[in-house]
Protein backbone atom coordinates (compact mmCIF):
# COMPACT_ATOMS: atom_id res chain seq x y z
CA UNK A 1 0.00 0.00 0.00
CA UNK A 2 1.33 3.39 -0.92
CA UNK A 3 1.29 5.73 2.06
CA UNK A 4 1.50 8.89 -0.03
CA UNK A 5 -1.62 7.94 -1.95
CA UNK A 6 -3.87 7.34 1.03
CA UNK A 7 -2.52 10.14 3.21
CA UNK A 8 -4.67 12.79 1.59
CA UNK A 9 -7.87 10.77 1.71
CA UNK A 10 -10.54 12.29 3.96
CA UNK A 11 -10.92 9.20 6.13
CA UNK A 12 -7.24 9.05 6.93
CA UNK A 13 -7.15 12.18 9.11
CA UNK A 14 -9.78 11.26 11.73
CA UNK A 15 -8.52 7.69 11.79
CA UNK A 16 -4.98 8.88 12.46
CA UNK A 17 -6.10 11.26 15.19
CA UNK A 18 -8.19 8.51 16.75
CA UNK A 19 -5.30 6.06 16.72
CA UNK A 20 -2.98 8.58 18.36
CA UNK A 21 -5.61 9.43 20.95
CA UNK A 22 -5.98 5.74 21.75
CA UNK A 23 -2.24 5.17 21.90
CA UNK A 24 -1.79 8.20 24.16
CA UNK A 25 -4.53 7.19 26.57
CA UNK A 26 -3.22 3.62 26.54
CA UNK A 27 0.28 4.80 27.41
CA UNK A 28 -1.10 7.01 30.19
CA UNK A 29 -3.18 4.17 31.60
CA UNK A 30 -0.19 1.81 31.65
CA UNK A 31 2.13 4.35 33.31
CA UNK A 32 -0.54 5.49 35.76
CA UNK A 33 -1.14 1.87 36.76
CA UNK A 34 2.54 1.13 37.13
CA UNK A 35 3.42 4.34 38.96
CA UNK A 36 0.28 4.72 41.07
CA UNK A 37 1.27 2.58 44.09
CA UNK A 38 4.77 4.08 44.17
CA UNK A 39 3.34 7.62 44.09
CA UNK A 40 0.90 6.85 46.92
CA UNK A 41 3.73 5.32 48.97
CA UNK A 42 6.04 8.28 48.33
CA UNK A 43 3.34 10.78 49.28
CA UNK A 44 2.55 8.82 52.44
CA UNK A 45 6.23 8.94 53.34
CA UNK A 46 6.28 12.71 52.74
CA UNK A 47 3.26 13.11 55.00
CA UNK A 48 4.83 10.90 57.68
CA UNK A 49 8.06 12.91 57.51
CA UNK A 50 6.27 16.24 57.85
CA UNK A 51 4.10 14.92 60.69
CA UNK A 52 7.15 13.53 62.49
CA UNK A 53 8.88 16.87 61.98
CA UNK A 54 6.23 18.72 63.98
CA UNK A 55 6.25 16.28 66.87
CA UNK A 56 9.03 16.43 69.45
CA UNK A 57 11.31 13.41 68.99
CA UNK A 58 10.36 10.29 70.93
CA UNK A 59 6.92 11.59 71.86
CA UNK A 60 4.95 8.94 70.03
CA UNK A 61 5.59 5.34 69.11
CA UNK A 62 2.48 4.45 67.12
CA UNK A 63 1.84 4.49 63.40
CA UNK A 64 -0.09 7.76 63.57
CA UNK A 65 -0.55 7.81 59.82
CA UNK A 66 -3.09 5.03 60.21
CA UNK A 67 -4.60 6.20 63.49
CA UNK A 68 -6.91 8.83 62.07
CA UNK A 69 -10.37 10.21 62.49
CA UNK A 70 -12.25 12.55 60.17
CA UNK A 71 -13.91 15.51 61.85
CA UNK A 72 -16.20 17.94 60.11
CA UNK A 73 -15.16 21.60 60.28
CA UNK A 74 -17.63 24.07 58.78
CA UNK A 75 -18.62 21.62 56.10
CA UNK A 76 -15.07 20.51 55.29
CA UNK A 77 -13.55 17.24 56.42
CA UNK A 78 -10.38 17.53 58.46
CA UNK A 79 -8.29 14.41 58.95
CA UNK A 80 -6.92 14.18 62.48
CA UNK A 81 -3.81 12.07 63.06
CA UNK A 82 -3.41 10.78 66.61
CA UNK A 83 0.05 10.26 68.03
CA UNK A 84 0.22 7.90 70.98
CA UNK A 85 2.86 6.49 73.24
CA UNK A 86 1.63 3.10 74.32
CA UNK A 87 -2.10 3.71 74.82
CA UNK A 88 -1.73 7.33 76.00
CA UNK A 89 -2.80 9.98 73.51
CA UNK A 90 0.14 12.37 73.30
CA UNK A 91 -0.86 14.69 70.47
CA UNK A 92 -3.25 15.22 67.60
CA UNK A 93 -2.05 16.60 64.27
CA UNK A 94 -4.18 18.30 61.67
CA UNK A 95 -3.96 20.76 58.82
CA UNK A 96 -5.46 24.22 58.77
CA UNK A 97 -5.48 26.71 55.92
CA UNK A 98 -5.86 30.44 55.61
CA UNK A 99 -5.65 32.90 52.75
CA UNK A 100 -2.31 34.67 52.73
CA UNK A 101 -0.95 37.47 50.57
CA UNK A 102 -1.08 35.31 47.45
CA UNK A 103 -3.08 32.14 47.67
CA UNK A 104 -3.73 29.71 50.42
CA UNK A 105 -1.24 28.93 53.16
CA UNK A 106 -1.44 25.36 54.42
CA UNK A 107 -0.32 24.86 57.98
CA UNK A 108 0.19 21.62 59.87
CA UNK A 109 -0.12 21.83 63.63
CA UNK A 110 0.39 19.41 66.50
CA UNK A 111 -1.65 19.97 69.68
CA UNK A 112 -1.39 18.00 72.91
CA UNK A 113 -4.58 16.74 74.64
CA UNK A 114 -4.60 19.77 76.95
CA UNK A 115 -4.73 22.14 73.98
CA UNK A 116 -1.10 23.28 74.02
CA UNK A 117 0.72 23.62 70.72
CA UNK A 118 3.63 21.22 70.27
CA UNK A 119 4.69 22.45 66.89
CA UNK A 120 3.59 24.27 63.73
CA UNK A 121 4.92 23.93 60.18
CA UNK A 122 3.91 25.59 56.95
CA UNK A 123 3.34 22.84 54.40
CA UNK A 124 2.52 24.82 51.31
CA UNK A 125 2.33 28.47 50.39
CA UNK A 126 2.96 30.81 47.49
CA UNK A 127 4.01 33.92 49.39
CA UNK A 128 6.58 36.36 48.06
CA UNK A 129 10.08 34.84 48.02
CA UNK A 130 12.38 36.78 50.31
CA UNK A 131 9.53 38.41 52.23
CA UNK A 132 6.66 36.14 53.14
CA UNK A 133 8.57 32.88 52.88
CA UNK A 134 10.14 33.42 56.30
CA UNK A 135 7.20 31.41 57.60
CA UNK A 136 9.05 28.30 56.36
CA UNK A 137 10.95 26.54 59.11
CA UNK A 138 14.04 26.16 56.91
CA UNK A 139 14.24 29.88 56.13
CA UNK A 140 13.61 31.37 59.56
CA UNK A 141 12.75 30.15 63.05
CA UNK A 142 9.70 32.41 63.24
CA UNK A 143 7.26 29.50 63.11
CA UNK A 144 8.80 27.94 66.24
CA UNK A 145 7.34 30.81 68.28
CA UNK A 146 4.02 28.95 68.32
CA UNK A 147 5.35 25.98 70.31
CA UNK A 148 4.07 26.03 73.89
CA UNK A 149 1.26 28.49 73.17
CA UNK A 150 -2.39 27.69 73.79
CA UNK A 151 -5.73 29.48 73.60
CA UNK A 152 -5.37 31.03 77.06
CA UNK A 153 -1.66 31.69 76.77
CA UNK A 154 -1.36 34.33 75.37
CA UNK A 155 -4.85 35.77 75.96
CA UNK A 156 -7.25 35.69 73.02
CA UNK A 157 -6.71 39.36 72.05
CA UNK A 158 -2.94 38.85 72.06
CA UNK A 159 -3.20 36.11 69.41
CA UNK A 160 -2.05 38.50 66.70
CA UNK A 161 1.09 40.01 65.23
CA UNK A 162 2.75 42.84 67.13
CA UNK A 163 1.40 45.45 64.75
CA UNK A 164 -2.11 44.41 65.87
CA UNK A 165 -1.02 44.56 69.56
CA UNK A 166 -0.37 40.83 69.67
CA UNK A 167 2.68 38.84 70.72
CA UNK A 168 3.90 37.43 67.39
CA UNK A 169 6.57 39.13 65.30
CA UNK A 170 5.81 40.28 61.81
CA UNK A 171 8.46 40.59 59.10
CA UNK A 172 9.70 43.86 57.69
CA UNK A 173 7.61 44.45 54.59
CA UNK A 174 5.28 41.52 55.14
CA UNK A 175 2.48 41.74 57.66
CA UNK A 176 -0.29 39.96 55.80
CA UNK A 177 1.55 36.64 55.64
CA UNK A 178 2.35 36.20 59.36
CA UNK A 179 -1.09 37.58 60.21
CA UNK A 180 -2.66 34.81 58.11
CA UNK A 181 -0.55 32.13 59.75
CA UNK A 182 -1.42 33.39 63.25
CA UNK A 183 -5.09 33.42 62.30
CA UNK A 184 -4.85 29.89 60.90
CA UNK A 185 -3.21 28.54 64.06
CA UNK A 186 -5.64 30.35 66.35
CA UNK A 187 -8.54 28.97 64.29
CA UNK A 188 -7.05 25.51 64.60
CA UNK A 189 -6.90 25.81 68.38
CA UNK A 190 -10.52 26.97 68.53
CA UNK A 191 -11.50 24.06 66.32
CA UNK A 192 -9.68 21.74 68.71
CA UNK A 193 -11.36 23.29 71.73
CA UNK A 194 -14.91 23.08 70.38
CA UNK A 195 -14.60 19.56 68.94
CA UNK A 196 -12.21 18.13 71.50
CA UNK A 197 -14.27 15.04 72.24
CA UNK A 198 -14.48 13.97 68.61
CA UNK A 199 -10.86 14.87 67.89
CA UNK A 200 -9.29 13.07 70.80
CA UNK A 201 -11.86 10.30 71.00
CA UNK A 202 -11.89 10.71 74.77
CA UNK A 203 -14.52 11.94 77.19
CA UNK A 204 -14.51 15.64 77.81
CA UNK B 1 31.18 22.67 9.78
CA UNK B 2 29.55 19.31 10.42
CA UNK B 3 25.77 19.05 10.73
CA UNK B 4 26.08 18.27 14.46
CA UNK B 5 28.37 21.23 15.06
CA UNK B 6 26.02 23.50 13.16
CA UNK B 7 23.05 22.30 15.20
CA UNK B 8 24.89 23.01 18.44
CA UNK B 9 25.97 26.46 17.28
CA UNK B 10 22.35 27.26 16.37
CA UNK B 11 20.90 25.82 19.57
CA UNK B 12 23.37 27.47 21.91
CA UNK B 13 23.68 30.85 20.24
CA UNK B 14 22.31 31.72 16.77
CA UNK B 15 18.83 30.26 17.31
CA UNK B 16 18.82 30.16 21.12
CA UNK B 17 15.28 29.42 22.29
CA UNK B 18 15.15 32.37 24.69
CA UNK B 19 17.62 34.90 23.33
CA UNK B 20 17.00 34.49 19.59
CA UNK B 21 13.67 32.73 19.03
CA UNK B 22 12.10 34.47 22.05
CA UNK B 23 10.05 31.37 22.75
CA UNK B 24 9.12 29.91 26.14
CA UNK B 25 9.40 33.27 27.84
CA UNK B 26 6.63 32.44 30.31
CA UNK B 27 8.43 29.53 32.03
CA UNK B 28 11.68 31.44 31.63
CA UNK B 29 10.49 34.38 33.68
CA UNK B 30 8.54 32.28 36.15
CA UNK B 31 11.23 29.87 37.29
CA UNK B 32 14.44 31.88 37.10
CA UNK B 33 14.34 33.14 40.67
CA UNK B 34 17.57 31.22 41.27
CA UNK B 35 20.28 29.52 39.26
CA UNK B 36 19.30 26.14 40.65
CA UNK B 37 15.68 26.54 39.57
CA UNK B 38 16.80 27.54 36.09
CA UNK B 39 19.08 24.51 35.88
CA UNK B 40 16.32 22.15 37.01
CA UNK B 41 13.77 23.50 34.54
CA UNK B 42 16.38 23.53 31.75
CA UNK B 43 17.45 19.92 32.25
CA UNK B 44 13.87 18.64 32.52
CA UNK B 45 12.95 20.53 29.34
CA UNK B 46 16.01 19.21 27.52
CA UNK B 47 15.05 15.61 28.29
CA UNK B 48 11.49 16.14 27.06
CA UNK B 49 12.71 18.02 23.98
CA UNK B 50 15.06 15.22 22.89
CA UNK B 51 12.40 12.51 23.31
CA UNK B 52 9.66 14.56 21.65
CA UNK B 53 11.91 15.40 18.69
CA UNK B 54 12.76 11.70 18.25
CA UNK B 55 9.10 10.65 18.42
CA UNK B 56 7.94 13.38 16.04
CA UNK B 57 10.70 12.49 13.61
CA UNK B 58 9.74 8.80 13.77
CA UNK B 59 6.10 9.45 12.87
CA UNK B 60 6.72 12.33 10.45
CA UNK B 61 5.96 10.22 7.37
CA UNK B 62 2.76 8.75 8.79
CA UNK B 63 1.22 12.00 9.96
CA UNK B 64 -0.47 14.11 7.32
CA UNK B 65 -0.06 17.87 7.26
CA UNK B 66 -3.70 18.53 8.07
CA UNK B 67 -3.69 16.85 11.47
CA UNK B 68 -0.05 17.13 12.46
CA UNK B 69 -0.54 19.88 15.09
CA UNK B 70 -3.19 18.03 17.14
CA UNK B 71 -1.16 14.84 16.87
CA UNK B 72 1.99 16.57 18.13
CA UNK B 73 0.09 18.26 20.94
CA UNK B 74 -1.34 14.92 22.08
CA UNK B 75 2.09 13.34 21.82
CA UNK B 76 3.88 16.04 23.81
CA UNK B 77 1.18 16.26 26.48
CA UNK B 78 1.28 12.49 26.92
CA UNK B 79 5.05 12.49 27.10
CA UNK B 80 5.18 15.21 29.74
CA UNK B 81 2.51 13.50 31.82
CA UNK B 82 4.34 10.17 31.63
CA UNK B 83 7.61 11.83 32.68
CA UNK B 84 5.80 13.64 35.50
CA UNK B 85 4.27 10.43 36.87
CA UNK B 86 7.46 8.39 36.45
CA UNK B 87 9.63 10.91 38.32
CA UNK B 88 7.00 11.29 41.03
CA UNK B 89 6.90 7.53 41.55
CA UNK B 90 10.50 6.43 41.23
CA UNK B 91 12.62 9.55 41.80
CA UNK B 92 10.47 11.18 44.42
CA UNK B 93 13.20 13.32 45.99
CA UNK B 94 13.98 14.82 42.61
CA UNK B 95 10.27 15.34 42.07
CA UNK B 96 10.02 17.47 45.19
CA UNK B 97 12.54 19.87 43.62
CA UNK B 98 11.48 19.60 39.97
CA UNK B 99 7.80 18.74 40.33
CA UNK B 100 6.66 22.29 39.82
CA UNK B 101 8.58 22.64 36.56
CA UNK B 102 7.65 19.40 34.86
CA UNK B 103 3.99 20.31 34.54
CA UNK B 104 5.07 23.68 33.14
CA UNK B 105 6.92 22.00 30.26
CA UNK B 106 3.62 21.11 28.65
CA UNK B 107 2.96 24.79 27.97
CA UNK B 108 6.49 25.36 26.72
CA UNK B 109 5.98 26.34 23.10
CA UNK B 110 9.63 25.64 22.34
CA UNK B 111 8.85 21.91 22.31
CA UNK B 112 6.10 22.19 19.71
CA UNK B 113 8.22 24.81 17.96
CA UNK B 114 11.11 22.39 17.44
CA UNK B 115 8.73 19.61 16.40
CA UNK B 116 7.30 21.90 13.74
CA UNK B 117 10.47 23.65 12.66
CA UNK B 118 12.88 20.75 12.66
CA UNK B 119 11.87 17.24 13.68
CA UNK B 120 9.00 16.98 11.20
CA UNK B 121 11.39 17.58 8.29
CA UNK B 122 14.49 15.69 9.43
CA UNK B 123 15.76 12.25 10.38
CA UNK B 124 15.68 10.74 13.84
CA UNK B 125 19.36 11.14 14.72
CA UNK B 126 19.72 14.80 13.72
CA UNK B 127 16.39 15.58 15.37
CA UNK B 128 17.69 14.13 18.64
CA UNK B 129 20.84 16.26 18.31
CA UNK B 130 18.72 19.30 17.54
CA UNK B 131 16.60 18.65 20.65
CA UNK B 132 19.72 18.29 22.78
CA UNK B 133 21.33 21.45 21.39
CA UNK B 134 18.16 23.53 21.74
CA UNK B 135 17.60 22.15 25.23
CA UNK B 136 21.12 22.97 26.35
CA UNK B 137 20.80 26.46 24.90
CA UNK B 138 17.56 26.89 26.85
CA UNK B 139 19.23 25.53 30.00
CA UNK B 140 22.14 27.92 29.58
CA UNK B 141 19.82 30.90 29.16
CA UNK B 142 17.79 29.96 32.24
CA UNK B 143 20.89 29.43 34.36
CA UNK B 144 22.37 32.78 33.32
CA UNK B 145 19.14 34.69 34.01
CA UNK B 146 18.61 32.76 37.24
CA UNK B 147 22.13 33.41 38.49
CA UNK B 148 21.97 37.14 37.77
CA UNK B 149 18.59 37.50 39.49
CA UNK B 150 19.67 35.37 42.42
CA UNK B 151 22.96 37.22 42.84
CA UNK B 152 21.38 40.68 42.74
CA UNK B 153 18.19 39.74 44.53
CA UNK B 154 19.29 37.41 47.31
CA UNK B 155 23.09 37.63 47.35
CA UNK B 156 23.53 33.90 46.72
CA UNK B 157 24.60 31.72 43.80
CA UNK B 158 23.16 28.25 43.17
CA UNK B 159 21.38 28.20 46.54
CA UNK B 160 20.07 24.70 47.31
CA UNK B 161 21.94 23.19 44.36
CA UNK B 162 22.76 20.17 46.51
CA UNK B 163 19.03 19.40 46.80
CA UNK B 164 18.82 19.14 43.03
CA UNK B 165 22.16 17.59 42.11
CA UNK B 166 23.12 15.73 45.26
CA UNK B 167 25.32 16.67 48.25
CA UNK B 168 28.49 16.41 46.11
CA UNK B 169 27.53 19.69 44.43
CA UNK B 170 27.19 21.76 47.58
CA UNK B 171 30.48 23.49 46.66
CA UNK B 172 28.50 25.40 44.01
CA UNK B 173 26.51 27.24 46.66
CA UNK B 174 27.90 30.69 47.29
CA UNK B 175 26.64 33.26 49.77
CA UNK B 176 27.72 36.87 49.40
CA UNK B 177 28.48 38.14 52.91
CA UNK B 178 26.81 41.31 54.23
CA UNK B 179 24.41 41.67 51.31
CA UNK B 180 20.69 41.53 51.94
CA UNK B 181 19.72 41.56 48.29
CA UNK B 182 17.51 43.77 46.19
CA UNK B 183 14.22 41.95 46.40
CA UNK B 184 12.92 43.49 43.18
CA UNK B 185 15.21 41.25 41.15
CA UNK B 186 13.54 38.12 42.53
CA UNK B 187 10.10 39.51 41.82
CA UNK B 188 8.65 39.50 38.26
CA UNK B 189 10.02 42.97 37.28
CA UNK B 190 13.52 41.62 37.85
CA UNK B 191 12.90 38.92 35.27
CA UNK B 192 11.86 41.46 32.65
CA UNK B 193 14.79 43.74 33.42
CA UNK B 194 17.45 41.00 33.32
CA UNK B 195 16.02 39.45 30.17
CA UNK B 196 15.90 42.86 28.50
CA UNK B 197 19.53 43.67 29.31
CA UNK B 198 20.71 40.23 28.20
CA UNK B 199 18.82 40.52 24.91
CA UNK B 200 20.30 43.94 24.28
CA UNK B 201 23.77 42.61 25.14
CA UNK B 202 23.42 39.72 22.71
CA UNK B 203 22.26 42.06 19.93
CA UNK B 204 25.25 44.34 20.44
CA UNK B 205 27.65 41.40 20.50
CA UNK B 206 26.11 39.89 17.35
CA UNK B 207 26.36 43.23 15.54
CA UNK B 208 30.03 43.59 16.51
CA UNK B 209 30.77 40.05 15.32
CA UNK B 210 28.98 40.74 12.06
CA UNK B 211 30.89 43.96 11.52
CA UNK B 212 34.19 42.22 12.22
CA UNK B 213 33.35 39.38 9.83
CA UNK B 214 32.46 41.87 7.12
CA UNK B 215 35.61 43.91 7.69
CA UNK B 216 37.90 40.85 7.61
CA UNK B 217 39.90 40.53 4.39
CA UNK B 218 38.53 38.05 1.90
CA UNK B 219 41.61 35.85 1.69
CA UNK B 220 41.85 35.17 5.44
CA UNK B 221 38.64 33.14 5.46
CA UNK B 222 38.40 29.96 3.43
CA UNK B 223 35.83 30.06 0.65
CA UNK B 224 32.56 28.53 1.72
CA UNK B 225 30.12 27.17 -0.78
Amino acid sequence: MNLDAIRDKLGYQPLLLGIFGLLASGALAVVSNAAGPAIVAAEAKDLRDSLADVLPAGLADNDFLNDTVDVDRDGKTVTIYRARHGSDLKAVLFKVAERGYSGEIQVLMAVDPAGKILGVRVLKHSETPGLGDKIEAKKSDWVHAFAGKSLGEPAADKWAVKKDNGVFDQFAGATITPRAVVRAVKGGLQFFATRKQEITGQGA
Amino acid sequence: MSETGKLFKEGLWDQNVVFAQMLALCPTMAVTTSGTNGLGMGLATTAVLVVSNVLVSLIRKTVSDQVRIPVFVVLIATLVTVVDMAINAWLHDLYKVLGLFIALIVVNCAILGRAEAYAVKNGVWVSAVDGLAMGLGFTGALVVIGLIREFLGAGTLFAQASQLLGPAFSFLEVQVPHYGGALLMILPPGAFAVLGFLLAGKRILDRRLEARAAAAPEDSTPAVA
